[in-house]
């Protein structure tokens, strides 16, 4: 148990002694520990630092959340004085040439240092992927040791609960979060003041502050970064909520597929108990809120909010009719919110820095910032926070770096399996919660998958309702009927199978889908077909018409043809075909029995000559 | 998703049911109690055998179809035992776009099994997983949760799955000599 005048000198010891510039000839190591960063190998790296550097007083080994730029994983940086150096795809032989020539000898090793269009950067700082970047959620992220509570108070943690304890009313508290226009970054965008502000007004003995870490949007990992990085923030926001709501008790439901986000939460909540700062007589006052952890198994429906509650309460994660809504009858049937990570990663500073902060980023009606998880073909892929309205040119040509291998972009899906494509003819779309929700995609939590012209779109859609298909919980039939459906129209169409009428049948299904599902599952579930069949709808045709596939994905659809004028007769083609569909003599040029040939490919990646084509 | 209930007969230790009783006991008044306990079960036994399911309904006065149901709705509950090498393949779509699908296949066809499957010898399962989120170095593929490789191509995976098949013929070598 601390009070506040210790907490404000752990505050200030850590800003003097660690995060602030020290002497020149004294260092901190940081290396990046989450999960994309231990998977690159990041852990010999840090074991390495930490065994060069014991016994030097002078170099301080520590550990950060992710920062953000994957490909570079792992990665590391040295800071001296007010200097930040950014060591990119390290190993532990580079840690120990780093730490011989930077940290002992005061040279940058530049052959490490990160590359960004020809130009060798210092730090991370200098790149244009983070100039770019406006960082609230991400604020702490890859700034401070996730498991140092200290360090998260002297970043101001901790300020924002003690604001709202000591100075703030419940209604001050829904009031400034109303004001600030914050809204849902899990899915929907619903206005975060006006849900907490429903379940505040009721009466009841037990209310419950739900947090959505169950992060199932494939292609997406924001909500990752921030617990595996900054998993106070959640805390703070979450015991913030349940003062203005007038909750007791947390849950955190997070998936199990993310070991160090729970490892690391854990290690959060004890932290915090520790100090006072959750649990019983918070802060010294007579506010007492506890936060449990509930692990997810594996359900994507769980990720809607009355599936979530039902899974917390133990039983098959299947959501019920809405109203009553969570907020009237929630969890164990009391009032109940429900917001995911990267909403509450946003609370605390706007109890700090005020509403109109807040809303003086963003658009009219999307204010703020908004994580996104860059992935797909795109040359960074990582993760980045930018003010609402940004343009998606901005984002994939400027922080993205572009297309890699010289491709073109084709589009780029958000909102995962609820959303939909962006094609390049809306690349300067200003992206806010409204301007997708027009252009036939949706915010989603965030995923931000770049395609290019290798990709088929009926392949896409196909592989999103593959996905609902599966997960789809059966509770009510126009989902589960229904999305497979759907599913085996596209598998028909990309089999070679498709009719002209097949197009009329997916839109009047997929229609109906949408106004019958029980829940935000089904209901958003034909998006990803019709935006492809809103923008590509000549793909589908190439399908269906031509028994084509334009970006030469679709097996059934591909022919495959040796051009006689380039082939040398050298039979490595038909010696390896596994089907046993080419023939020739040696010397000669040879021949695939279409009948035959399984369209593995296999001879293409085989011909020394180029000789075999796809079409 | 389709499960099957093991037929591999069911050898639980008593040690193993004094630990899950011992963590029943200590959460069985907790709301919603029965996914952790079902969490740790399998954290115990590996898997949910049905004697296994059956043990938790009666020690919390449920029904054992309760529990079944769960046990089948959500996809990280396993009814059969795994292999000794659990390899998952991403298919978030990160990964996907950059054809992991054709690393899944490949994989099927070598070890001649199917998602979810395990190999007769006890040694491979293969899984389709949800993205990982190391989507930077999608396609990846991950053996035991642990091992990670990154940036796959089809053309590799047969190499990867020799080296746990040389693995396993040096740790027979190793028991034969010791």
């Amino acid at each position: 148990m601390k009070t506040w005048a210790e907490l404000q000198a752990i505050k200030a010891d850590v800003n003097a002694n660690v995060f602030a510039a020290s002497a020149p000839g004294e260092y901190r190591v940081l290396v990046g520990l989450a999960t994309c960063g231990i998977a690159a190998g990041a852990m010999p790296v840090y074991d390495a630092f930490k065994e060069a550097a014991a016994g030097n007083p002078k170099c301080k080994v520590g550990q950060v959340g992710c920062i953000g730029m994957c490909q570079y994983e792992p990665i590391v940086e040295v800071i001296e004085g007010g200097k930040r150096t950014t060591y990119v795809k390290m190993d532990a032989e580079k840690a120990a040439r780093v730490y011989q020539e930077h940290i002992l000898g005061g040279q940058v090793v530049t052959d490490y240092l990160l590359v960004e269009n020809g130009i060798t950067c210092n730090s991370l700082e200098d790149t244009t992927f983070y100039k770019l970047q406006k960082r609230i959620a991400l604020r702490n992220c890859g700034i401070i040791d996730p498991e140092n509570i200290d360090e998260y108070i002297a970043r101001d943690g901790y300020a924002a609960l003690y604001k709202v304890i000591t100075e703030m009313s419940s209604e001050d508290v829904v009031n400034v979060i109303l004001d600030s226009g914050l809204r849902g970054r899990g899915g929907a965008g619903f206005p975060t003041g006006k849900k907490w502000s429903f379940a505040a007004v009721q009466q009841a003995p037990q209310k419950f502050v739900c947090c959505n870490a169950d992060e199932g949007d494939p292609g997406a990992f924001m909500d990752r970064s921030v617990l595996e990085g900054d998993p106070h923030a959640l805390l703070e926001a979450m015991t913030i909520a349940g003062k203005a709501i007038g909750a007791t008790q947390g849950y955190i439901y997070v998936r199990a597929e993310y070991p160090v986000a729970v490892k690391r939460l854990n290690i959060a909540i004890k932290q915090a108990k520790e100090y006072g700062l959750l649990g019983d007589n918070i802060l010294g006052t007579d506010f007492c809120f506890d936060i449990g952890i509930r692990l997810g198994a594996g359900a994507f429906v769980c990720g809607e909010e009355t599936a979530l509650m039902t899974s917390i309460e133990g039983k098959r994660g299947e959501p019920r009719p809405r109203p009553p809504f969570p907020a009237v009858k929630g969890l164990f049937q009391s009032p109940t919110i429900l917001n995911n990570v990267e909403t509450y990663a946003n609370v605390a500073q706007i109890i700090l820095n005020g509403a109109s902060w807040f809303s003086s980023m963003g658009t009219e009606k999307s204010k703020g910032t908004k994580v996104f998880a860059l992935g797909g073909k795109i040359n960074n892929t990582g993760l980045v926070e930018v003010p609402m309205g940004t343009t998606l040119r901005t984002v994939v040509e400027q922080i993205g770096g572009g297309i890699p291998n010289g491709k073109k972009f084709k589009a780029a899906q958000t909102g995962g399996p609820s959303g939909g494509c962006i094609p390049a003819e809306h690349f300067d779309v200003e992206i806010d919660y409204d301007n997708l929700i027009a252009i036939g995609s949706m915010m989603g939590s965030g995923g931000l998958i770049v395609m290019d012209e290798d990709n088929c779109m009926v392949d896409i859609a196909k592989f999103f309702l593959d996905f609902t298909v599966d997960e789809s919980c059966g509770k009510c039939t126009p989902c589960r009927i229904g999305t497979r459906r759907l599913y085996e129209l596209l598998e028909k169409i990309t089999s070679g199978e498709g009719e002209p009428s097949d197009i009329d049948e997916l839109e009047a299904l997929a229609a109906h889908i949408k106004d019958n599902s029980l829940c935000g599952l089904g209901q958003t579930a034909p998006n990803p077909i019709l935006s492809t069949l809103r923008y590509f709808r000549d793909e589908y045709e190439a399908h269906i018409n031509d028994k084509k596939c334009p970006s030469h994905v679709c097996r059934d659809l591909l022919t495959f043809t040796i051009d006689p004028e380039k082939c040398v007769g050298c039979t490595k083609c038909a010696r390896n075909c596994p089907a046993n569909a080419i023939s020739g003599a040696v010397k000669e040029p040879h021949v695939i029995d279409h009948d035959k040939c399984v369209q593995c490919s296999v001879c293409m990646q085989n011909c020394a000559f180029g000789a075999i084509t796809k079409d | 998703m389709k499960k099957k209930m093991s037929s591999i007969p069911f050898n639980g230790t008593p040690e193993q049911e004094a630990k899950l009783d011992a963590y029943i006991a200590e959460h069985r008044t907790e709301e919603g109690c029965l996914m952790p306990i079902m969490q740790e079960a399998q954290l115990i036994y590996g898997y949910l055998p049905k004697e296994v399911q059956i043990h938790i309904a009666e020690k919390l006065g449920i029904p054992a179809e309760e529990v079944f149901g769960v046990a089948t709705f959500y996809s990280m509950f396993n009814l059969s035992p795994k292999g000794k090498y659990q390899i998952s393949v991403c298919l978030g779509t990160a990964c996907y776009v950059k054809g992991s699908r054709e690393v899944l296949d490949k994989i099927c066809d070598i070890l001649e099994i199917q998602p979810g499957e395990c190999t007769d010898d006890g040694l491979f399962s293969i899984e389709a997983c949800r993205c990982v989120g190391a989507c930077g170095l999608a396609p990846v593929m991950m053996v035991n949760g642990s091992d990670v490789y990154g940036r796959l191509k089809a053309s590799e995976v047969e190499s990867i799955i020799n080296k746990y098949k040389e693995f396993e013929k040096e740790e027979k070598e190793y028991e034969n000599m010791g």
